[in-house]
């Protein structure tokens, strides 16, 4: 860095007559190098679009029609599938399991979090973020044996309290890495002046720095959300037939005779939607809480 | 304030006639706020890890089985001789878990940068763009495994119906012996690819001009430019790119259940050591020996971690 530094200042000089504003941009711009971006980026768009887009397709396709593959883009659309999904199989109640569950975990772990992420950022406390940070590492299964052995000793499995439980040691470790970053990119003074002004540390923080978080509770938050969605293992073993969530739902439509593509595209799409809707009216939060502490030494 | 200190309240409350034990008590959370803020966190996790932890660690000493409740002993080191001596299906569960999570590592943080790349320079349109690389990194994964469960299928897929229109025969994909891992390997980089080119993309736009500038006046072509200037600034980034993808490879469980199911496919094909220690401790009920495997792909975690941080460290200089 230092070394090249050096070279920078013939840069700044032109910099000064601001008129040809355009300038800086300008190398990028071959023509050739153009086309070739724009071909790059549609490119891109459709390797990660286009199967999402099939599976929509599939999902309102009958069986028949999946099977013909003279039908891939023009056929009759039906909305049997999702009729089958919803009425039939009962998706509305797992859907109600997993926003429950989701929501539940994600406020619970909010509580907890967000003012430890606080101590943790204010005081340096390196070693127990550690402590917390470890549940992001440590391989699911290897809590599961034991949590279950305990928490059916306590007959609880099937009950959302286990899932929550079990959930919230997704979401708390992730809000701690985000709130952690994120108090640490908030300036000290604006407490340090609060407390001048007489207010105690605790009510500084409960009054200044919360009030200021807002953006950043909302990012861990969400995340913590989709990720509790999205989750499946702890479901898969802690769950009861009246908790299921919905990744586990979808293997109603698996079995060993023969799958039903359509229902289980269906049953995909019913997933994976209301998280793609939320993605999209959030997208900020999630991409800054996705790389929250990525870019700092 | 009060709220996050729930056993203290009560005892507080009563004695609040009194203002000054009211102070004290405001002064005492104050004071001892660090602790008071940390440890119901702390707490939580502790409880929830080091308990199941240290009981993963007794279990791999004994051979319990069939229950846990049941009656086991102690039967030392036993468990992991039998697992370490295991050519059947351990060591090939390391070799698939390592393999997927190099292989899969490799290709997204090559692609995620390329990408990364293509989207630095503002351009039209980019709103799109983001959304698109958005919408697979919150897919759930299992939903996205039977999405790819179709597209694949050999008789009925589309990856087929395409190969077929350029005359390239059908393949087995997910059913076929060798192709199985590949095929995961191909979905996990769908779908993670996104998040290494968000993490890249924040680090590039994080860079300061002036280097790539100077190089520019220098008569440096892109090529030049992008690996002695932007790779090099860029390796603490790429670090934890690996890192936190590496992480979460190492311990996929998700698609490989949906897509291959228990076992990871009738012969193993796609069993990782999560998918394997799963099916030990649930399909098997084998809790000593599923306790050895787990407590191992630990140390391999954690080992490959430390590995990181020590070279993230190295460049970070």
């Amino acid at each position: 860095m230092t070394v090249l530094k050096e070279n920078t200042e013939p840069q700044t000089a032109p910099a000064v007559p601001a008129t040809t504003e355009p300038r800086r941009r300008k190398p990028v711009g071959t023509r050739a190098y153009k086309v070739f971006r724009v071909a790059a980026l549609v490119a891109v768009v459709l390797f990660l679009v286009a199967p999402l887009f099939w599976m929509l397709l599939a999902s309102f396709k009958t069986n028949v029609d999946i099977y013909d593959t003279g039908k891939s883009f023009f056929f009759t659309p039906t909305g049997e599938n999702y009729a089958n999904v919803l009425q039939r199989n009962n998706y509305f109640v797992f859907i109600f399991n997993s926003f429950w569950v989701a929501f539940v975990s994600t406020a619970l772990s909010l509580v907890l979090g967000v003012p430890a992420a606080y101590a943790m950022s204010r005081f340096t406390m390196h070693r127990s973020a550690l402590v917390v940070l470890m549940a992001r590492v440590i391989p699911g299964v290897s809590l599961l044996v034991p949590w279950y052995y305990v928490f059916s000793n306590l007959k609880m499995v099937g009950g959302f309290e286990v899932l929550i439980l079990s959930h919230m040691f997704v979401s708390l470790p992730l809000i701690v890495y985000i709130m952690m970053s994120y108090f640490d990119s908030l300036p000290l003074e604006l407490e340090e002046s609060a407390q001048v002004d007489g207010l105690t540390p605790i009510g500084a923080f409960r009054r200044i720095t919360l009030p200021l978080s807002v953006s950043g509770i909302a990012t861990a938050g969400i995340l913590s959300f989709i990720f509790s969605w999205n989750n499946f293992m702890f479901a898969l073993v802690l769950s009861g037939s009246k908790t299921k969530t919905l990744p586990v739902a979808i293997f109603d439509f698996v079995s060993y005779a023969s799958i039903d593509w359509g229902g289980l595209m269906a049953a995909a799409t019913v997933v994976t939607i209301p998280i793609m809707i939320i993605a999209l009216f959030t997208q900020k939060y999630i991409v800054s809480g996705l790389t929250a502490g990525a870019t700092k030494g | 304030m009060s709220v996050l200190t729930p056993p203290r309240s009560a005892p507080s409350r009563k004695a609040a006639r009194t203002p000054s034990a009211r102070e004290n008590f405001s002064g005492w959370a104050n004071r001892h706020r660090k602790w008071l803020f940390a440890a119901p966190a702390m707490i939580f996790v502790g409880v929830l890890i080091v308990f199941p932890l240290a009981w993963t660690l007794y279990l791999s000493l004994t051979d319990s089985q069939g229950s846990v409740r049941a009656a086991s002993e102690f039967v030392g080191l036993q468990n992991y001789l039998t697992v370490l001596s295991d050519v059947e299906r351990f060591w090939p569960a390391v070799g698939r878990t390592l393999s997927f999570t190099g292989v899969a590592l490799v290709c997204e943080v090559v692609l995620g940068m390329c990408i990364a790349l293509l989207l630095w320079r503002p351009f039209r349109g980019e709103k799109w763009v983001r959304v698109a690389i958005l919408l697979p990194l919150v897919a759930t994964p299992v939903a996205v495994g039977m999405m790819w469960r179709l597209i694949f299928d050999p008789n009925i897929g589309f990856v087929n119906q395409l190969l077929g229109m350029v005359g390239i025969p059908a393949q087995p994909w997910l059913s076929g012996q060798d192709t199985a891992l590949g095929t995961t390997i191909f979905m996990d980089v769908w779908q993670w690819t996104p998040m290494v080119v968000l993490i890249l993309l924040a680090g590039l736009t994080s860079l300061s001009e002036e280097p790539d500038e100077a190089a520019r006046m220098d008569g440096a072509n892109a090529f030049q430019r992008f690996f002695f200037i932007t790779l090099p600034l860029m390796m603490p980034t790429v670090i934890v790119a690996i890192l936190l993808r590496g992480i979460d490879a190492l311990k996929t469980f998700d698609i490989l259940y949906a897509t291959k199911g228990k076992g990871g496919g009738s012969f193993h094909e796609v069993e990782t050591l999560n998918v394997y220690a799963y099916g030990l401790s649930f399909d098997y009920n084998q809790y000593g020996l599923s306790s050895a495997v787990l407590i191992l792909f630990f140390m391999i975690i954690i080992g490959s971690m430390w590995l990181l941080t020590m070279r993230k460290k190295a460049v970070s200089k």
